[in-house]
């Protein structure tokens, strides 16, 4: 695509622009952390091309280095090889904010305290916060609980307040490690639900880890399978299925079985390996 | 059983056990089977407080002692808190302060009490100071032991939103580790009382403790139980009150 280019003199000239380029470029990333028992691999060698306004997925089996790899990306671990570009030029990694896996709502604060948590690390006033912070527990069905502590809440109401207090922050990248994985299948829709609808709604990139096929294959736009442990990239499936999508409709879609069984092909031979490799009966 | 009956139950409970034993002791005091001399029932002390109160001013030695175990209590609670959270997130502090902790955290610290008398001299500051020393590192230790563990994904969430130390200080260690403080502060408390009615003992000069150990020295029996049941409430009340403070400072807690 040509469009026209204001250069740092002022003047307009015409070049080629390739079309939005991505969010986060990944070269020859590897991670090896130094243990008692000697150097781990823990990812190695990913190559990956993060678009704008990208809903990516990752699969792969336990241990295969997902968690080390997204820490990378939000700049909480420090690469051993490779490096990570980004295409905001100010900083040198996007404006990110990860909703971590396991339990990672602070006990001693209220879902409000929590949910405002970013924002007040960065300084923004108690007017600003709360304007925010507001409309987002309102979105995430969480308004009447604002002053509850975490421990009086479900669980799956605790994994809202960590995707609340992501979001305050306005990320250009929303990182989620296997946001869903110890909840009920139901209380899962509604969030896979609630993700796609706030998705929809403010176009952000998306980077969510999953050991659920079905729950990437509803989300995403595109599934990055990666090998057993030392991770590395396997696979990469475009998920062309009709946005919005819906629960129902969406498993009906034969395309959705067909992509289903692509990937459950490519991850079985890598979750077997991991499994031998653990020791684990098959 | 509702929550409400429950909570009535304990109430109950927890007043019935001491009632319980006031009561045997009455029962077997009045039997006759043991000396009334040493073993005085309950309810003849009633008359020996009146006059305690009336005519010796029992109120300022219990005020005197008390006086003595918060000052300690607080010389060496706030000092054992702040080293303690140092302890927990600075490593080259915990290496280099963990072998000194855990050696005199072993010693008895009434046995330096000599020392610490020479130090001092014999006035207040002496029994302040061996207070502090008894109680500082049981508070420092509980508490390093309360920001260790702390999941670090607390420290990750705050260092992804661009928190610097201080913040995961304030954010994270601090209110992450309150309820080991307060662990750590409850076993103090104890170790308070029991130090400062052993210097009482030891150099009486005024407060419960030698109100015990005179009134034993001149046989006046009857006295030395009614400070023994006086230390007992006072021990008793200060952890309630311990208990509402930790009540207001750590709403988040499960189960309190
Ligand atoms: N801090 C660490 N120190 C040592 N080894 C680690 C560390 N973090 C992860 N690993 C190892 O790296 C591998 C990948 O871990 P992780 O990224 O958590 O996998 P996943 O999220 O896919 O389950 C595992 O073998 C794990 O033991
Ligand atoms: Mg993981």
């Amino acid at each position: 695509m040509t469009v026209a280019v204001a250069n740092e003199s002022g003047t307009v000239d015409d070049r080629e622009v390739v079309t939005d380029p991505p969010l986060v470029r990944i070269r020859g990333l590897g991670r090896v952390f130094e243990t008692a028992a000697g150097p781990v691999t823990a990812v190695r060698a990913i190559d990956l091309d993060i678009r704008r306004r990208e809903f990516l997925a990752i699969v792969g089996p336990s241990g295969c280095g997902k968690t080390t790899l997204l820490r990378m990306i939000a700049g909480l671990e420090t690469p051993t090889s490779g490096r990570i570009e980004t295409g905001s030029a100010a900083a040198d990694r996007p404006v990110n904010a990860m909703v971590f896996q396991g339990h990672s709502v602070f006990p001693w604060m209220t879902v409000r305290q929590n949910a405002e948590y970013g924002l007040a690390i960065r300084g923004a006033g108690k007017p600003e916060r709360a304007g925010i912070v507001d409309s987002l527990l309102e979105t995430v069905g969480l308004i009447e609980f604002s002053r509850a502590y975490p421990h009086q809440l479900s669980e799956g109401m605790r994994q809202r307040v960590a995707i609340a207090r992501a979001l305050a922050v306005d990320p250009d990248l929303l990182l989620m490690d296997e946001p869903f994985g110890s909840l009920d299948e139901q209380t899962r829709f509604i969030l896979q639900d609630e993700v796609l609808r706030i998705w929809g709604e403010t176009q952000k990139t998306v980077i969510v880890v999953t050991h659920s096929i079905d729950e990437a294959l509803t989300l995403a736009d595109r599934v990055i399978v990666m090998t057993a442990h030392p991770g590395a990239i396997k696979d990469v499936v475009d998920v062309p299925l009709a946005r919005p999508r819906d629960q129902a409709t969406l498993r009906s879609d034969p395309e959705f079985g067909r992509l289903f069984g692509r990937i459950w092909d490519s991850l079985r031979s890598e979750v077997l390996e991991a499994r031998a490799a653990s020791g684990s009966p098959r | 059983m509702t929550a409400k009956q429950r909570r009535f139950a304990e109430i109950v409970l927890t007043i019935a056990s001491p009632i319980l034993l006031l009561l045997i002791w009455e029962l077997i005091s009045r039997s006759g089977r043991i000396d009334q001399r040493f073993w005085p029932a309950p309810s003849s002390l009633w008359d020996t407080t009146r006059t305690m109160v009336q005519d010796e001013d029992l109120f300022g030695e219990i005020w005197l002692t008390l006086e003595r175990i918060l000052a300690g209590f607080a010389m060496g609670a706030v000092p054992g808190i702040i080293i303690g959270l140092l302890m927990g997130i600075s490593w080259p502090i915990r290496a280099f302060l963990m072998p000194i902790a855990t050696a005199i955290y072993a010693i008895p610290k009434i046995a330096l009490l000599p020392l610490v008398l020479i130090a001092l001299g014999t006035g207040e500051m002496a029994r302040w100071v061996i207070v502090a020393l008894s109680i500082f590192f049981v508070v420092a230790l509980s508490t390093m032991g309360g920001v260790l563990a702390l999941d670090p994904i607390f420290t990750d969430v705050a260092r992804n939103f661009g928190g610097n130390r201080w913040t995961l200080f304030r954010t994270v260690a601090l209110p992450g580790s309150t309820p080991a403080i307060f662990t750590g502060l409850r076993l103090a408390l104890g170790f308070a009382l029991i130090v400062v009615v052993g210097t009482e003992f030891v150099r009486p000069n005024g407060g419960v403790g030698s109100l015990i150990w005179e009134s034993y020295s001149i046989l006046s029996i009857k006295k030395m139980y009614v400070g023994l049941i006086v230390t007992a409430l006072m021990g008793w009340l200060l952890v309630l009150g311990l208990d509402l403070i930790e009540r207001l400072v750590v709403p988040w807690r499960r189960a309190l």
